[in-house]
């Protein structure tokens, strides 16, 4: 009798957590995505790529709006676990769910144009954006290495497909073969780490780790993982594990020694899905690692510090340095990627220094990946609309003379591009001044001074870039008429209203933030 | 908002917004887009002058404050203060002027895209005119950075010779130094606990709280690394002459005249007297270096044969003085320093907008084929040999005043007597070039070249539109040469103030007594602190004399 009590209080417990109101915009969006393929099914095929984009960004929007009202407005609840431990919601959790909305909604916006010219099927698109989105914003909640292992699974399942969609091209199915493999390899280290973590923490004596209430007794947790990494952190076995999940994690934002496939799988994959992995896969990592650096394994981090600080310098020099050497635009973006992905390790660390003293540098770190977002949909949004042979090869020859013929898409690619390198007025310099500044507290000198360097050195391609846009090209020396003209591909840049109205929006939002922070400037 | 504040704001607002009218396309229509010009570069030049004149420093501190508290970033202590002292309002008018200047030479040059290089042009006025009168830190990088970045882009798109290599390299160089004393700033941000991240509250901040010398040290290296790149001090001074000779002539007018004291003016007016310690420390190496811009870079400037690159060189050799009256470490010698940027920034841009003239008329820069210019343009010639005096630092112009109080403050300390040995070489060095170019240029039997050129298009002398320009520059040289007062008392007071930790002389104290309308009650007083000095200025006024 005694036992079935306890077995009802647990039930009571897990089915008294589950407050399915509490994911909402997860459940929203995937059945959505459902909803659009099911339209994409059942309708004549003529026309079928306009229509289903043109939905897909609009519930995105309405949802996005719903999202920030919800929290901003209504203020929703904050700050509690639900489906027994599985999920933690939260302040931090919420502006991530934004910034995932905000970048799915791009993707639908760019990949909608990039349907129209490439002519590809856009129901399955934007039905796996959104999915991959659900997953990323319910892996920003979990609080569990079980949920958030599925999280990723889920995101990364999608993320495979879609890195293949241009289906005629073969350096699409190529990237994508790449990224299954280097995905695949990343989820092992992964699960390997955790399965490790697992293995010494459900042994019943696992020294150190409370068994206090209900919600701590999962060994997957990350409040009982967090007790026993605190009572052990010299444990060589659980040392391992962290190391190899943070590997795993790695994989995902593109820190060296784990960045191989960036260049790769950038280069090859469709342009809307080049901006995806940059802004909301990276975006993802960083959040699980700081949940997790700042939570279960903040035991730790004096064992980590110095691991990432090494990662974080490594990652600068090599992102920045091999950026340098590229022709290719996707590839270089690719590489400069991996350089943001080392500055914000910087902050990540940061966060560490702090140990839970103030949030400042979450905050900076969530400002920075913001900034990022806008500049990146802006730069690839323009590349996305250049109509080459390949669209995958593009080349800084091919932005001569842009900022003559293609005003406005010069100023928008240009503002994204200093954005990207921290110039003022754009917002990018302010988040690099908050980044230095929280460095500078932390008292990470060493980090702060390979930033400072990776950052003069990023000017070199960056301004390489804007040089080419904007200057008048170099003197041709073919005498006469030259029958292998280079053709401007941007001469067919059709009209196209919301497009427009979206990339003038991040340039000019990318400018305003640099000028004024407002309400952000008080959020720290 | 008093109508000074309007001045002081109107100054940065008006050319950025007629920049921005032109980049919204308003400038297709060519008149629109010069009389936004004239507009742009008319009200900061009117606002520098009158608020100038309105200064009133005797108390010391700032005037015309502006203050927003909820523009900038909270997190950091910033906000939008802006505001002129002693030290910012001499060089905030002589952007005034050397924009104004700049600004007619380009409104004139009728190159191609006038709307947009006026657009960029009007985009760094406003950034120069900012730069000086922000009183916030932050700002005051910002502003730098505004002036900066079309700085780059018209040296790509309208520059000369190498202009995309020149462009690459000069982005990356500054953004260097940019970067540097941004460190160095958020450094001092993070370091010291002021209330609001603008200079008065940091300079109460630290008064209370003093900070450890070897702190001080770091954060001064870095501030003077980081400016010492953006003002071509010594070891990292390749990138200036290049980009001189490469850049459009109003940019390089500004670039060189203005933009160029930005680092100066943070070294003088922020880190030495909010580091003195750090400030001493540092003193001996920045002298030598100094020394190196001075002697160094002065004898790569007597072997150039190119017109705008040797005045190129020849700025960035005289900075070296600045640096050595700030190296000295004294109120003196931060306040000729001070002298000297106004002076040298009104020298240089006259130089460059003097080598565009010759351009126009030989079609070359290169000095050994030209010649005998004098009998064709004599207006040219009186121009430009004024020019070159006042670059040499002769009596009667600004530079005088500002060398020779560098000189005079060198000479105060023992330690600092060989440098005063060396540094006093450079004068040597200085007429050398600035004579040989007058002689090669404008005298002697003209060159096969020219005389090639001339039968294409005749030499015709200056025209009103371009004596204007050259002459608003060359009175203002004179003005100060000839009446420092109006200058040094509010620069005295302000250093005075600021370097209280280091007292010393303080600067007004030797200047002579002719040059002072009604001054003599002043001199009573300052005979009585200082008889030496007195003296030894007197001594320097009969020699002016005979």
């Amino acid at each position: 009798m005694r036992i079935l009590i306890i077995e009802m209080e647990a039930y009571l417990n897990f089915s008294n957590t589950n407050l399915w109101s509490e994911i909402w915009p997860e459940i929203g969006l995937a059945l959505a995505a459902i909803i659009l393929l099911g339209i994409d099914l059942f309708r004549k095929s003529t026309n079928p790529s306009v229509s289903t984009g043109t939905l897909a960004i609009a519930i995105q929007a309405g949802l996005l709006v719903i999202h920030l009202f919800d929290y901003l407005v209504w203020h929703h609840t904050f700050d509690r676990e639900s489906f027994s431990g599985m999920l933690q919601q939260g302040i931090q959790g919420d502006v991530m769910r934004t910034f995932f909305l905000l970048s799915s909604l791009f993707v639908s916006v760019l990949g909608r144009q990039y349907l129209k010219t490439k002519n590809l099927r856009s129901g399955e698109f934007h039905h796996l954006t959104m999915l991959a989105t659900a997953g990323l914003m319910l892996l920003v909640q979990s609080n569990n290495f079980l949920m958030l292992f599925v999280a990723l699974e889920t995101v990364a399942v999608c993320f495979y497909t879609l890195v293949a969609y241009n289906r005629d091209s073969a350096k699409s199915l190529e990237a994508g073969i790449k990224y299954l493999i280097f995905g695949a390899l990343s989820s092992s280290l992964l699960l390997f780490g955790i399965v490790l973590l697992y293995g010494v923490g459900a042994n019943p004596e696992a020294w150190g780790a409370s068994f206090v209430g209900y919600d701590t007794q999962d060994p997957l947790g990350f409040h009982y993982l967090g007790n026993l990494l605190e009572a052990n952190p010299d444990h060589l076995l659980l040392r391992a594990g962290v190391v190899l999940i943070i590997s795993g994690i790695a994989f995902k934002i593109g820190a060296a020694p784990f960045h191989i496939w960036v260049p790769d799988v950038y280069h090859g994959s469709p342009m809307p899905i080049t901006a995806f992995l940059a802004v909301s896969s990276k975006a993802a990592g960083f959040f699980v690692l700081l949940n997790l650096v700042n939570g279960p394994f903040l035991g730790m981090a004096e064992f980590l510090l110095p691991l990432l600080g090494f990662v974080a310098t490594f990652t600068i020099f090599f992102g920045n340095l091999a950026a340098c050497a590229q022709q290719n635009i996707k590839r270089m973006l690719g590489l400069s990627g991996v350089a943001h992905a080392g500055y914000l390790l910087v902050a990540v660390m940061a966060s560490m220094q702090f140990a839970g003293d103030s949030d400042r540098a979450v905050w900076v770190l969530f400002f920075y990946l913001f900034v990022y977002l806008l500049a990146s949909f802006a730069v690839f949004g323009v590349m996305t609309v250049a109509r080459l042979n390949d669209e995958t090869e593009q080349e800084f020859s091919n932005y001569e003379n842009l900022a003559k013929n293609h005003p406005w898409l010069a100023f928008v690619l240009v503002s994204g591009i200093g954005s990207l390198a921290g110039i003022p007025p754009f917002a990018g310099f302010v988040a690099k001044l908050l980044l230095i500044s929280v460095a500078y507290e932390a008292k990470l000198y060493f980090s702060l001074a390979a930033m400072v360097i990776g950052v003069v050195i990023s000017i070199f391609y960056y301004f390489g870039w804007i040089r080419e846009i904007t200057f008048l090209p170099k003197p041709s020396f073919s005498d006469g008429d030259n029958d292998d003209e280079i053709q401007d591909p941007w001469v067919a840049v059709p009209q196209m209203g919301l497009f427009k109205f979206c990339m003038i929006t991040l340039a000019i939002t990318s400018i305003v933030f640099g000028i004024w922070q407002g309400p952000f400037g008080d959020a720290f | 908002m008093t109508f000074d504040q309007i001045l002081l704001l109107g100054s940065i607002v008006i050319p950025a917004l007629a920049s921005l009218f032109l980049f919204a396309g308003l400038g297709r229509s060519e008149f629109i887009a010069k009389n936004l010009a004239y507009l742009g570069f008319g009200f900061p030049f009117i606002a520098g002058i009158l608020l100038f004149i309105r200064f009133d420093g005797s108390a010391g501190g700032y005037c015309f404050e502006i203050f927003h508290p909820r523009m900038g970033l909270q997190e950091l202590k910033i906000t939008f203060h802006l505001g002129l002292n002693g030290v910012s309002s001499p060089l905030f008018a002589m952007a005034g002027v050397v924009g104004l200047a700049a600004g007619l030479t380009a409104i004139r040059s009728g190159t191609e895209r006038l709307s947009l290089y006026l657009a960029l042009l009007l985009f760094m006025q406003s950034g120069l005119m900012g730069l000086f009168a922000s009183v916030d830190l932050f700002f005051y990088y910002l502003f730098h950075e505004f002036a900066l970045i079309p700085t780059f882009i018209m040296i790509g798109l309208w520059g000369g010779r190498d202009r995309r290599s020149v462009a690459l390299e000069i982005t990356i160089y500054l953004t260097l130094g940019a970067l540097l004393s941004l460190g160095g700033l958020v450094a001092l941000n993070v370091m010291v606990d002021a209330e609001k991240f603008d200079f008065p509250s940091l300079s109460v901040a630290l008064a209370s709280a003093d900070m450890l010398e070897s702190t001080q040290f770091k954060i001064f290296g870095l501030l003077l690394l980081g400016f010492g790149v953006l003002v071509a001090l010594f070891p990292f001074h390749t990138w200036a002459a290049k980009g001189y000779e490469t850049a459009p002539t109003s940019v390089s007018m500004l670039h060189a005249g203005v933009l160029k004291k930005f680092g100066l003016y943070g070294l003088i007016q922020i880190a030495a007297p909010l580091l003195p310690d750090g400030a001493l420390a540092w003193s001996p190496y920045l002298l030598w270096l100094a020394l190196g811009n001075v002697l160094f870079v002065g004898f790569v400037t007597l072997a150039q044969t190119n017109l705008k690159s040797m005045v190129g060189y020849g700025s960035v050799m005289h900075m070296g003085y600045c640096f050595l009256g700030l190296g000295v470490c004294s109120s003196l010698g931060a306040g000729s320093a001070v002298m000297l940027m106004v002076a040298h920034g009104l020298s240089v841009a006259l130089m460059f907008l003097l080598s565009n003239y010759i351009y126009k008329r030989s079609g070359t820069f290169e000095m050994n084929e030209m010649g005998g210019l004098a009998t064709k343009a004599p207006i040219l010639a009186c121009f430009f040999v004024a020019a070159s005096l006042a670059t040499i630092g002769l009596p009667g112009f600004g530079n005088f005043w500002g060398e020779f109080g560098v000189f005079l403050s060198l000479g105060e300390n023992p330690d600092h007597r060989v440098f005063l040995i060396l540094a006093a070489l450079g004068i040597i060095i200085s007429a050398i070039f600035g004579l040989r170019a007058i002689a090669k240029i404008f005298f002697g039997k003209s060159s096969d070249e020219l005389n090639e050129h001339a039968k294409e298009k005749s030499i015709i002398d200056l025209c009103p539109g371009e004596i204007l320009p050259a002459g608003i520059i060359l009175s203002a040289l004179l003005l100060i040469g000839l009446w420092p007062r109006g200058i040094s008392d509010r620069i005295d007071i302000e250093i005075g103030n600021r370097y209280e930790k280091v007292n010393f002389v303080a600067l007004s104290q030797f200047t002579p007594a002719c040059c002072l309308p009604g001054g003599e009650v002043e001199n009573k007083e300052n005979n009585q602190s200082s008889p030496n000095l007195l003296k030894k200025a007197a001594q320097f006024d009969a020699n002016l004399d005979h």
